[in-house]
């Protein structure tokens, strides 16, 4: 006898059942831990990363590069020469690029010609995140604004959105112009954006940000703006701090003692 | 039908061409073999049995990568509860042991020896960069 029309669907829908509900089984079976404690070196956790750059330390060492330099070796930042298709992830930039908005005819001369280290603000209110149409940046709930380099697909609207620059596109395959590759930390391709991202692999292994370690003067100073006692609350209580371009809302989460 | 006996014979050429590979494998006495890959020495165990991993670790290695990247959790728990840092080529540690080319320190011998049999090309190594031991 053929099968009843009925039966069939009561069958399909069995099936369907079935099949759903061992695909739950075997996800449970493969759940993955977020504690963490057994890495080797305890995460740094916080639930407000800032940095705090002290320009008053900073210009006594003129010339310096080494933060540049750490971070750049650290993330396999290519070294490309060209303005036009150079990436690049913490930089120096004038007084009146990095705080157009503190600019005066009468700056007093050693700012006007002094050179700001900049580098991702990590927004409260981060503008580039919200225009990435395939989400490959968000704001992690730390604060810190994340990239997911699978996915970025290179439409470069965070690019445009971001107000400080502080966002590199990869004209080209990056691996050609890498001094030393290394091998703990990928490249990038061409046709991604990327940027700093506060050194969360660092992060997840205890480190501090590779330019505030290799800092010897101390100029950076890296920690959690909810946690009252820390270096970053303690500098922003005792000493006179401004931000860059505070006007548009965004937030920065990086803070500069003139 | 005037001219079968060229239909035929033109069928038996157009037969004997399309299986010519198997001709010329039997012919050249080349057996088709699958690939042999090498596994790490002294251990016996990968974060899952050889099975699972064989046919799963492309979905596994996808799963970890959203989970450390957009999750920020970094630790895999086995299912006989040994822990593994989520990483491909990185350097971070647990007891039990780390990334996948601390143990698969050959990609050569190990990822390419299979995705070149299978005509596989994966993007991983467009970014990761393979451990110097592979080079």
């Amino acid at each position: 006898m053929a099968i009843k029309r009925r039966d069939f669907c009561w069958l399909a829908g069995l099936s369907v059942v079935g099949a759903a509900s061992g695909k739950v089984l075997s996800v449970g079976a493969e759940e993955t831990s977020g504690s963490g404690s057994t890495l080797i070196g305890e995460p740094l956790l916080g639930k407000r990363w800032a940095m705090v750059v002290d320009l008053q330390a900073c210009r006594k060492e003129e010339g310096c590069r080494d933060c540049i330099k750490a971070c750049h070796a650290t993330h396999n930042v290519p070294d490309l020469d060209d303005p036009d298709e150079e990436v690049k992830w913490i930089w120096k930039e004038k007084f009146h690029h990095a705080f157009p908005d503190q600019e005066h005819e009468y700056l007093r001369h050693d700012l006007r010609h002094e050179e700001i280290l900049v580098f991702c603000n990590h927004c409260d209110n981060p503008p580039c995140t919200r225009v990435c149409p395939t989400q490959a940046t968000w704001k992690r709930p730390d604060g810190i604004v994340m990239m997911d380099w699978h996915r970025c697909i290179g439409c470069r609207y965070c690019v445009a959105a971001c107000p400080y620059g502080s966002r590199s596109f990869n004209w080209r395959d990056p691996r050609p112009f890498i001094d030393e590759t290394r091998t703990d930390f990928p490249t990038r391709t061409r046709g991604v954006v990327e940027k700093c991202t506060f050194c969360d692999e660092r992060l997840a292994q205890g480190r501090p940000p590779a330019c505030v370690e290799s800092c010897e003067s101390k100029c950076l100073i890296f920690g959690d703006l909810e946690d009252a006692d820390s270096a970053v609350r303690e500098a922003l209580r005792t000493r006179h701090a401004i931000r860059r371009k505070p006007g548009l809302g965004t937030q920065p989460e990086v803070y500069y003692l003139v | 039908m005037h001219d079968r006996g060229r239909i035929i014979l033109g069928l038996l050429v157009f037969l004997a061409l399309i299986t010519f590979p198997i001709w010329y494998n039997l012919i050249s006495g080349q057996e088709s073999r699958p690939p042999e890959i090498e596994l790490p020495a002294g251990e016996t165990l990968c974060v899952a049995d050889r099975e699972f991993m064989r046919t799963e670790h492309m979905q596994l290695l996808m799963d970890w990568r959203d989970e450390v990247v957009r999750g920020d959790r970094r630790i895999y728990t086995a299912s006989d509860n040994r822990t593994f840092p989520m990483s491909l080529s990185g350097t971070s540690r647990t007891e039990h042991g780390g990334s996948c080319m601390s143990c698969h320190d050959n990609k050569d011998k190990f990822c390419d020896r299979c995705h070149d049999y299978l005509a596989v090309k994966p993007y991983c190594w467009d970014c990761h960069v393979e451990p110097k031991g592979g080079q």
